[in-house]
């Protein structure tokens, strides 16, 4: 992910307007108001050319994959199997055995936690995570921690939600074992520096775990440039259908590793006395996937790589510098999380009057932002704040949802006084 | 659905100003609850006298729902009997909860809580302080330690 987003002028230059139209739940009203819909942070809506691949799918081809020689199962095989390929090509992935479908980020990082950390940790090893983490990237190597008896340490960040690689450095080791970073913070937006994270981590022996569910809908992210060793991502927060995510494995890890499920598809033989496991990526498969959601995933990819992933963050880049600026004129409005590397995310709080609060009147106005913790309580709890109200911005947001946003907190505070 | 519903005056004035704020150093029963959704919190103390509620305070953080909530209350419970608050509840959780609900007459301010029901994620944030009263009072009626 670049350092800065590229600077408007030459570049390709996204149309807001025109993508707006290719999203049909944009069109409607929530109370009585247009949908202003700025949290596509927690959920991207889906664009007319997934719902549609989704709909040809489950109305055309849809059976069981990997088995039965019929027409249908074929078909179905190939859609699953041609989605993995997309997923390889989206992040530069050196082969589809290093593409393993998971429900979503969550899963794809309890499942290096399980069948990567625990059969591998014991006492004395240490686990490194940040202190802006997701609880999804938080709570999993605490289990592991438990079962291991190994022990979590956290890099710290400033209050300006920057994080501190020199302090990260510090707390490297050799009982480092693993790493686990978000490349992008789902509270605040702040960028981290993966490539740097990964080679300092390497260089002590440490394996890396990047959660990029809210990296890949904003930037080009190619796992063998970052050199990372697994790199978990959802579906749904990359305008794919939900109940599909991706985790990414270094090959040579993943054919080390025990399967974490067992069932059908990740095996080759079953007897009562041995049972073989089945090669990559299906040792990791059990059971039927999603896959009309591995389907939509794919389309999402297609539709993202038309628009361009630079034209995005450019545009994107332009409506937090936008949309901060314009908080910041409000009396009483806090940016929260003011690191320079940030993407697609504004959190700020406005004194007197709760996040909760906030967001219920934003709603009345028909603007959809998520108030609370944000699943990331440890940096709430740095920050001394209960909650935020967070805007985030997709490719389809507009300088007029800006406004819209921006009239809406200038209404709360009205309200309340 | 009108804002204005949601936020009354009386709402707005008690969020400013909550009434029965703050710890309750006397008291002989306290309950945390905690909305883990959108992380409220708040601790309730109690002062008894036999079956009535003596004193009342609470504190922490919330919204603006969940302390006029908590304000208007500590002040409809203050003197009362247990009987009388569970009675104060069920009123309390019919007006959150029930659209065509009339307000019991013996609400009284409480009753400005009834914007609420037409926001239904915000009933959680009103209903919080009187769970947490409940958890208080059953420590209360717990039977004293001889430690």
């Amino acid at each position: 992910m670049a350092a800065n987003p590229a600077p408007a002028g030459p570049g390709p230059v996204l149309d807001a307007e025109r993508v707006r139209k290719d999203f049909p739940i944009l069109e409607r009203t929530v109370n009585g108001r247009p949908l202003v819909y700025l949290d596509s942070g927690a959920s991207s809506q889906r664009p007319q050319a997934v719902l549609h691949a989704v709909d040809e799918y489950e109305t055309h081809s849809h059976a069981n994959i990997h088995r039965g020689v019929h027409a249908l199962s074929q078909a179905a095989t190939e859609a699953f199997e041609g989605a993995r390929e997309r997923v390889r090509r989206f992040i530069n992935a050196r082969s589809t055995r290093e593409i393993i479908f998971v429900r979503g980020t969550t899963e794809a990082i309890n499942l290096v936690a399980q069948s990567y950390a625990r059969p591998r940790l014991k006492a004395g090893d240490e686990i490194l995570i940040s202190a802006l983490e997701h609880h999804a990237n938080i709570v999993p190597w605490q289990m592991v921690c438990e079962q291991t008896g190994a022990s979590l340490k956290v890099a710290p960040i400033n209050t300006r939600g920057e994080f501190l690689f020199d302090e990260f450095e510090r707390l490297l080791s050799p009982r480092t074992r693993i790493v686990a970073v978000a490349h992008v913070s789902n509270a605040l937006g702040t960028i981290l520096p993966v490539k740097r994270i990964v080679d300092a981590a390497h260089a002590r022996g440490a394996v890396v775990v990047v959660d990029g569910a809210q990296a890949v809908p904003h930037a080009r992210v190619d796992v063998r440039a970052l050199g990372c060793d697994f790199y978990a991502f959802s579906g749904h927060k990359l305008y794919g259908p939900t109940g599909i995510g991706v985790l990414y494995g270094r090959e040579e890890l993943l054919q080390a590793m025990p399967p974490w499920q067992g069932g059908g598809d990740m095996i080759l033989t079953v007897s009562f006395e041995k049972t073989t496991y089945n090669e990559l990526p299906a040792k990791f498969e059990a059971g039927t996937p999603n896959i009309s959601g591995a389907v939509g995933l794919a389309a999402a990819m297609d539709y993202i790589e038309s628009l361009g992933l630079e034209a995005i963050a450019a545009h994107e880049h332009r409506l937090v510098t936008l949309a901060t600026a314009e908080l910041e004129r409000i009396p009483g409005v806090h940016i929260v999380g003011t690191a320079p590397n940030k993407a697609s995310i504004v959190s700020f709080t406005m004194d007197g009057i709760h996040p909760h609060d906030i967001g219920t009147i934003l709603d009345h106005e028909g603007v959809a932002v998520r108030t609370g913790h944000h699943c990331a309580m440890p940096l709430m709890t740095f920050l001394g704040l209960p909650a935020t109200v967070r805007a985030s911005f997709a490719c389809y947001n507009t300088e007029g949802d800006v406004a819209s946003l921006v009239a809406a907190v200038r209404k709360a505070r009205e309200v309340f006084g | 659905m009108d804002l204005k519903d949601l936020y009354r005056d009386v709402i707005l004035d008690h969020n400013r100003t909550p009434r029965n704020f703050g710890r309750l150093e006397a008291a002989d029963a306290r309950a945390d609850g905690h909305n883990p959704l959108c992380g409220d919190r708040l601790t309730v103390f109690l002062k008894m006298n036999g079956d009535r509620i003596e004193d009342v305070r609470f504190e922490g953080k919330g919204c603006a729902i969940s302390t006029a909530s908590a304000s208007l209350m500590t002040e409809a419970v203050k003197g009362k009997s247990r009987a009388r608050i569970a009675e104060l509840f069920d009123h309390v959780h019919t007006l959150l909860t029930q659209h065509d609900a009339v307000p019991d007459p013996g609400l009284g301010k409480l009753a400005a809580l009834s914007g609420v029901r037409e926001f239904p994620a915000r009933v959680k944030c009103a209903s919080l302080c009187w769970h947490t009263l409940n958890a208080a009072l059953a420590d209360s009626a717990a039977p004293v330690s001889t430690e």
